[in-house]
């Protein structure tokens, strides 16, 4: 999955806004851990055709509260995005890593 | 060691919140909350005929207390219709609390008999929502959706309690504190020192206030920058009232339907001061040429505004009060003759047009006709269409929190209800709504409640029997293709109000209409005033849809 499209991911995958670049950047979210938090967090991303490429999403310690990764593209609007997401009552820290963050590296084999 | 139920607990945080009324209707799954209620001193239930109508006086509370305001309603229908109310507060950033009945825990998913995902719904219309899934939860969920809805940018919290969750006994120590917002996240003063000697820099100074100004409560602050430093303020919607309207530095209201003078004004700036406004496309128009040549400084609570539509050059997160408060003392005294003599020929050579105002039979002149009856006191509040854009060019807003309008979401059926919440919230007062024939018949079933309540609102119905805007619109852009937007069949409000138990008035039949408005505006109570207008009178100036501000017709 670290692998890079060398042309736009609007070539590949239709109604992916023309924003969207072929970077891929990875982010790390800790949440409250709850029922609806991932319907909160994927709701934002949906509303904005925001491709999001991958998610994992486990509780962390205790229970009380649990981390996200998400695998996105790079897109122009990923700072606007990420403010968007740091405003959610049960987001507690957004970090963004970079694409080829080991987190999603060797998931590539339950998915072939 | 208390003992009580879930129900009974809602009840007793609520009034420890400092909670005193609550618009609501009932039914099956808020049954044990409603029965909560029955045995409370302090709260009083407003009975709505809609739940619409409920959310909607909640608003009408909030706009005015500027605290969080109460509204309630069963599960399914009791909840969907509460949407439209819940929406609207969150694009006008105004603190509510909607509590909803849901079905029992055991019955969530099953498709059960009014059972509607309420949680799932609300996700994108909510600051934040909740669905308790223990009634011990409720000690935490309660306080937590008062702080949320009051803390930072204001706005609407939804706490769905199944009905189980209300019947189940909880046992606790001792009541949760009474919680206060949240202190305001701090910022960087040497952005405030780059703000100031921007501002001294500019030659051609604009401030746009933005509702913020009146939520944080800092309006005297902004005027007072503004005479400091010379500033032409304009306001949007949701701010109007912030600089009272005949103030010298006041230039009236940008955007859609804004006085020709201020949006060339704005066209003229080199510096944007935006406070606690977010840049919306009705007040800026087409994006790339609003301002075209102003840097742009931008105060707002909410980060994620920032930067959002326009890029800032110098970005202030904080709560408007505060930032101002610390940039006065760094602004220096400036008279800027140059500039404000501009400011004011323009005014001068593109002012807005009134047409009508002296005669009380058009828009222009009820609106003033009703202004000289009453003083600075009176709540106005407004529906969405033409009356609206006619009452924010004209009104004489001289203070914040005298107007309440739907200026996100721009909901029919807003005026109404939120009047009513207005007069339940300050009893004092004369509540105004001015409203038009298609808005008022949106929410109308609640002059039932306006009566019940014996509120003191008055109605002032522009009855042009058609949806006036869209009117307008097919006759400037749609080749006067007039579809859908006349009603063939005239309405009679008058026996409508009376048949709710309402006073009516009409001023068409009456020889001296400024005196029989006069009459029905100085009695108590709650009143429709009735005024048929011309059909083909139409709002101007006016931005066609997407276009730049500058291309104003009119």
């Amino acid at each position: 999955m670290s692998e890079q499209n060398a042309k736009p991911l609007s070539e590949f995958i239709p109604d992916v806004p023309e924003t969207t670049g072929f970077n891929k950047v990875v982010l790390e979210l800790g949440v409250a851990n709850h029922p609806g938090v991932m319907s909160h967090i994927c709701n934002l991303f949906a509303r904005r055709a925001f491709n999001v490429e991958g998610i994992l999403c486990m509780p962390v310690g205790s229970g009380e509260t649990s981390r996200i990764w998400l695998l996105v593209f790079e897109d122009q609007r990923l700072e606007k995005m990420i403010r968007q997401v740091e405003k959610l009552e049960d987001v507690r820290y957004v970090e963004r890593h970079a694409g080829d963050h080991p987190v999603f590296g060797r998931l590539d084999e339950f998915f072939q | 060691m208390m003992q009580m139920t879930g129900a009974d607990l809602i009840v007793k945080l609520l009034e420890r919140q400092g909670i005193s009324t609550i618009a609501g209707v009932p039914g099956g799954a808020a049954l044990p909350m409603y029965d909560a209620l029955s045995k409370s001193e302090t709260i009083h239930h407003v009975l709505c005929r809609h739940e619409q109508g409920a959310g909607f006086i909640a608003q009408g509370m909030a706009r005015v207390s500027g605290r969080p305001e109460v509204c309630l309603a069963s599960s399914g229908p009791g909840a969907t219709n509460l949407v439209t109310a819940i929406a609207d507060a969150k694009l006008d950033s105004i603190p509510i609390i909607a509590l909803t009945g849901q079905v029992p825990l055991s019955m969530i998913g099953t498709d059960a008999f009014q059972e509607v995902d309420t949680y799932g719904m609300t996700i994108p219309i909510t600051k934040h929502n909740f669905l308790v899934r223990s009634a011990k939860d409720l000690l935490e969920v309660i306080p937590a959706a008062f702080r949320i809805a009051m803390s930072d940018r204001p706005g609407p919290v939804l706490v769905d309690v199944p009905k189980d969750v209300q019947n189940q006994m909880v046992s606790f120590d001792a009541y949760p504190d009474v919680v206060l917002p949240d202190a305001a996240p701090t910022f960087d003063i040497a952005a405030v020192e780059e703000a100031a000697k921007m501002i001294e820099a500019a030659e051609r100074p604009v401030l746009y206030l933005g509702g913020g100004v009146i939520h944080s409560g800092a309006a005297a602050m902004a005027v007072t920058l503004a005479e400091q430093a010379s500033l032409p303020t304009t306001m949007t919607l949701m701010a109007l009232g912030a600089m009272p309207m005949d103030h010298p530095l006041a230039i009236g209201m940008l955007g859609m339907h804004g006085a020709r003078y201020t949006n060339y004004v704005l066209e003229e700036a080199d510096l944007l001061i935006c406070v606690g406004a977010r840049f919306d496309d009705r007040a800026i128009g087409k994006t790339a040429e609003f301002c075209p040549n102003a840097k742009i400084i931008h105060i707002d609570i909410d980060r994620s505004e920032l930067h959002k539509v326009k890029d800032a050059h110098v970005a202030i997160a904080g709560d408007v009060g505060q930032v101002l408060a610390e940039l006065l003392p760094r602004v220096k005294p400036q008279l800027r003759k140059r500039w404000l003599s501009h400011v004011e020929s323009l005014k001068g050579r593109f002012p807005l047009a009134m047409p009508g105002i002296e005669d009380p039979r058009t828009p222009y002149g009820l609106i003033h006709a009703v202004a000289n009856c009453l003083d600075d006191s009176a709540i106005i509040t407004s529906d969405v269409g033409q009356h609206q854009m006619w009452v924010a060019q004209a009104y004489p807003f001289r203070r914040s929190r005298q107007w309440l309008n739907s200026g996100g979401l721009g909901t029919m059926g807003f005026g109404f209800p939120a009047a009513i919440g207005a007069a339940l919230a300050a009893p004092e007062r004369t509540v105004v709504c001015f409203s038009g024939d298609g808005s008022l018949k949106m929410n109308i079933q609640e002059m039932a409640t306006a009566a019940q309540e014996g509120v003191n609102v008055k109605i002032i119905l522009m009855n042009n029997q058609s949806l006036g805007l869209v009117h307008q619109q097919q006759n400037l852009f749609y080749g006067k293709r007039i579809m859908a937007s006349r009603y063939e069949r005239p309405t009679d409000f008058l026996k409508i109000a009376e048949g709710f138990g309402m006073r009516a008035v009409d001023l068409d039949p009456s020889p001296n209409p400024r005196a029989t408005l006069a009459e029905a505006l100085h009695t108590p109570g709650p009143c429709l005033i009735h005024a048929t207008i011309d059909p083909n009178e139409f709002v101007y100036p006016m931005v066609p849809p997407g276009a730049a501000n500058s291309e104003m017709i009119g």
